[in-house]
């Protein structure tokens, strides 16, 4: 069984398309996606649109913070931010509003943990920035892996389960995944795997991210993916969103 | 977590345990059978305790984690793991035989011996760097030979995979590994330099040739540390025979800072097989310490760990490490080519500032046994060549110790220069294509038969060719 697993596709529909063909390619039967559908990009409608389609076909999708606050309102976030998740709530019908209102903020399967951004208090939407948070993340659930995506940069953290329990001694080791290599989620650790951004990297690579799990042979192997993101770049300008948003794009920064 | 001892008769996920061979202290080794593995193979399972060390663990997760990555002659193949779920255990070939370290009794063992156990050795440890894994426990335990004679390292418990999460880093007690064998850099907490299993290699050969450890076994931190400001006794002062080539090999693979041993496994391996093109520098006639005076400024220098842990490298760094042979032909008469070769090797030893480059040449040889005025004259013939290839790399802008130059004998050009690129591990190699269609037509295309049977990438050099009939028209014209 092979689960691909998307987060922060950001309204890029460039990047989806380029990452949802690469992961049918590779064989994977299911499609997970790990919140932040819209925000900062200009293809708001296209991509809720493919979500559903897909989620009705079987993908799960849980809820993101960009994707929350087109209820709420961006009041929590920072400008260029703010301004996009107004826009966007002019884009999306009310169909699609509901859809994303309606997400789950978590969601489990077979021990693992799904969720946007961390598991202690998951609506704070807190980045797992570094080996501490996810530590706090890993001991505040009793899945043994969980995955994230709101970093925008991948990252594999674990630990050392003893005798039932992650003990606060030890340290989480860190890992930035290598593209293409599977690393074995060996069965007696602990996980915490951030996957890449689909829609706007942030690691300087601009090509889009993603991971796909091998639940068979309990394997994750990250991708990179290239995608024109001239032509998004164009389409956000175009839209008359803040430019710097196209401009990061480029740079994957 | 609770697991049965294995024991002689049980069955393990259809694999028959026979035998205890080996009660290590994390570890146990036991024969066992498969019905469908026709080779001989061993069950090592950790031995794990209530309120035991992590560390045994994490140790075995990491050995589970990277030999089912390894391949080739240098590792025992990998069969089946079994988690710690259940029973935890590791199936793989059983190589037969000892370790090193049955070797220990018959120490300081000769020259030629130390030398050539450490040319497989180090070809060992350049084959596994090659595959992204640092062993990070090379010592005469871990070390065994196949009965056809090449090396391999077992145990990869402190092992480190760059594509891998490196669980070990986890442990809050650094430095794991083996006191008298732990690179500088490891017992700084770096674990990235695929250049310390060059520093472990040294420190056996030091002990190979001497019957004496370097640093002798350390107990604790500060005993240790001791290696980062404390110079080895020179071999030289403990044996008046011992070889200056040897030295300056051993010394360097001691060396504290990571830059100045050898770039790579291959290397160490193509010095210690070729003694008469090892380049002598200060090491080599080095007879005493340096003075207590000068050891004890380098220990109370806060500055002196700075250069290990910042010229640290990470295992990619092996890569771009490579041996080239650059095959020189010298008959054709060709300055031209003579001349596209020499350009094309001055431009690898600029981009490539750790490679290094073997100057070969085939010294074409009948197959008929030779009399004594014949053998003399292919002596002075062979002299011959090398002073002219030294004469041909004269031109080129490169250290000494970049550069070594061969000839080869044999009646079989191509045989001859794939046989050297195979048995020194060669990374690369560059020659000329034959400009004389001629002698081509006769001889068959050398650079054609490289090219095509060589185990690495083969550059072939040919000088910009005129072409015929089209000389540019004279301007003004059409």
């Amino acid at each position: 069984m092979k689960l691909a697993l998307l987060a922060d596709v950001h309204a890029n529909r460039e990047a989806l398309e380029a990452v949802l063909g690469h992961a049918r390619e590779r064989g994977s039967d299911r499609f997970l996606f790990l919140g932040d559908y819209v925000g900062y990009g200009a293809d708001p409608e296209w991509v809720v649109e493919t979500l559903m389609e897909m989620v009705g076909n079987g993908a799960v999708a849980i809820l993101g913070n960009h994707d929350a606050a087109v209820k709420t309102g961006g009041d929590a976030m920072e400008s260029p931010a703010r301004t996009v998740i107004e826009w966007t709530r002019g884009q999306l019908g009310a169909e699609q509003r509901a859809f994303l209102a309606a997400l789950p903020l978590t969601w489990e399967e077979e021990g693992r943990l799904f969720l946007h951004a961390e598991a202690v208090a998951p609506r704070k939407w807190s980045y797992v920035a570094d080996g501490q948070a996810a530590g706090r993340s890993i001991r505040s659930t009793s899945c043994r892996v969980t995955f994230c995506g709101h970093v925008h940069k991948p990252a594999l953290y674990s630990m050392t389960e003893m005798w039932g329990s992650v003990s606060e001694m030890w340290k989480t080791t860190v890992f930035r995944p290598v593209a293409g290599i599977p690393v074995p989620l060996m069965p007696q650790r602990r996980w915490l795997a951030v996957i890449g951004s689909v829609g706007q990297p942030r690691d300087g690579d601009p090509s889009a991210s993603y991971a796909i799990l091998d639940s068979t042979r309990n394997e994750l192997t990250h991708h990179r993916v290239p995608y024109d993101f001239d032509v998004t770049g164009e389409k956000i300008r175009a839209a008359g969103l803040p430019w710097m948003l196209a401009e990061r794009l480029r740079k994957g920064l | 977590m609770m697991h049965g001892r294995v024991q002689a008769g049980q069955t393990v996920d259809g694999f028959l345990i026979g035998e205890l061979i080996h009660q290590g202290g994390m570890s146990t080794l036991r024969k066992v059978t498969r019905p469908d593995i026709d080779r001989p193979i061993l069950m090592k399972v950790p031995k794990i305790q209530e309120g035991m060390d992590a560390a045994a663990i994490v140790s075995f997760e990491m050995e589970q984690m990277i030999l089912p990555r390894v391949t080739g002659v240098h590792v025992p193949k990998f069969f089946a793991a079994g988690d710690f779920s259940v029973q935890p255990y590791i199936v793989m070939e059983s190589i037969g035989g000892n370790t090193l370290l049955h070797k220990l009794d018959q120490l300081p063992l000769p020259y030629e011996e130390v030398a050539a156990i450490g040319a497989k050795v180090a070809t060992a440890i350049r084959d596994l760097h090659r595959q992204h894994v640092i062993h990070f426990d090379v010592k005469p335990s871990n070390i065994m030979f196949r009965p056809t004679g090449e090396a391999v390292l077992i145990d990869f418990g402190l092992s480190r995979h760059d594509q891998l999460p490196d669980l070990m880093a986890e442990e809050f007690r650094i430095p794991y590994g083996t006191g008298p064998y732990l690179a500088p850099e490891q017992i700084l907490g770096v674990r990235k330099d695929p250049r310390s299993d060059l520093f472990a290699l040294g420190v056996l050969l030091y002990f190979f040739s001497t019957g004496i450890r370097p640093f002798g076994d350390p107990k604790g931190k500060g005993q240790l540390h001791k290696r980062l400001w404390r110079d080895p006794v020179p071999p030289r002062k403990l044996r008046a025979d011992y070889p200056p080539w040897l030295q300056e090999i051993v010394l360097r693979c001691l060396e504290v800072d990571p830059s100045r041993r050898h770039p790579s496994g291959g290397q160490l391996s193509f010095d210690l097989s070729h003694p008469d093109q090892v380049k002598l520098t200060a090491r080599s006639e080095r007879l005493r310490r340096d003075p207590w005076t000068t050891a004890i400024k380098r220990r109370f220098n806060p500055h002196t760990e700075e250069p290990v842990v910042r010229n640290a490298a990470s295992a990619m760094q092996v890569s771009t490490a490579p041996i080239v042979a650059v095959a020189v032909d010298l008959s054709g008469g060709s300055e031209a080519l003579a001349e596209a070769l020499r350009e094309t090797v001055q431009r690898g030893l600029e981009r490539l500032p750790d490679a290094r480059f073997a100057i070969v040449n085939v010294l074409k040889q009948h197959r008929i046994a030779l009399d004594q005025k014949l053998d003399e004259d292919g002596q002075n013939k062979h002299l011959m060549r090398l002073v002219e290839l030294r004469h041909w790399a004269q031109k080129l802008d490169v250290a000494a110790h970049r550069i070594s130059f061969h000839v080869l004998e044999s009646p079989d050009p191509a045989a001859a220069i794939l046989d050297y690129a195979e048995t020194n591990d060669v990374d690369q190699i560059v020659l000329g294509a034959r400009t004389n269609s001629m002698l081509r037509t006769i001889l068959g295309s050398v650079s054609a038969e490289v090219a095509a049977r060589a185990p690495c990438t083969v550059t072939v050099v040919r000088p910009r060719r005129q072409l015929a009939g089209t000389e540019t028209a004279a301007p003004g014209d059409a």
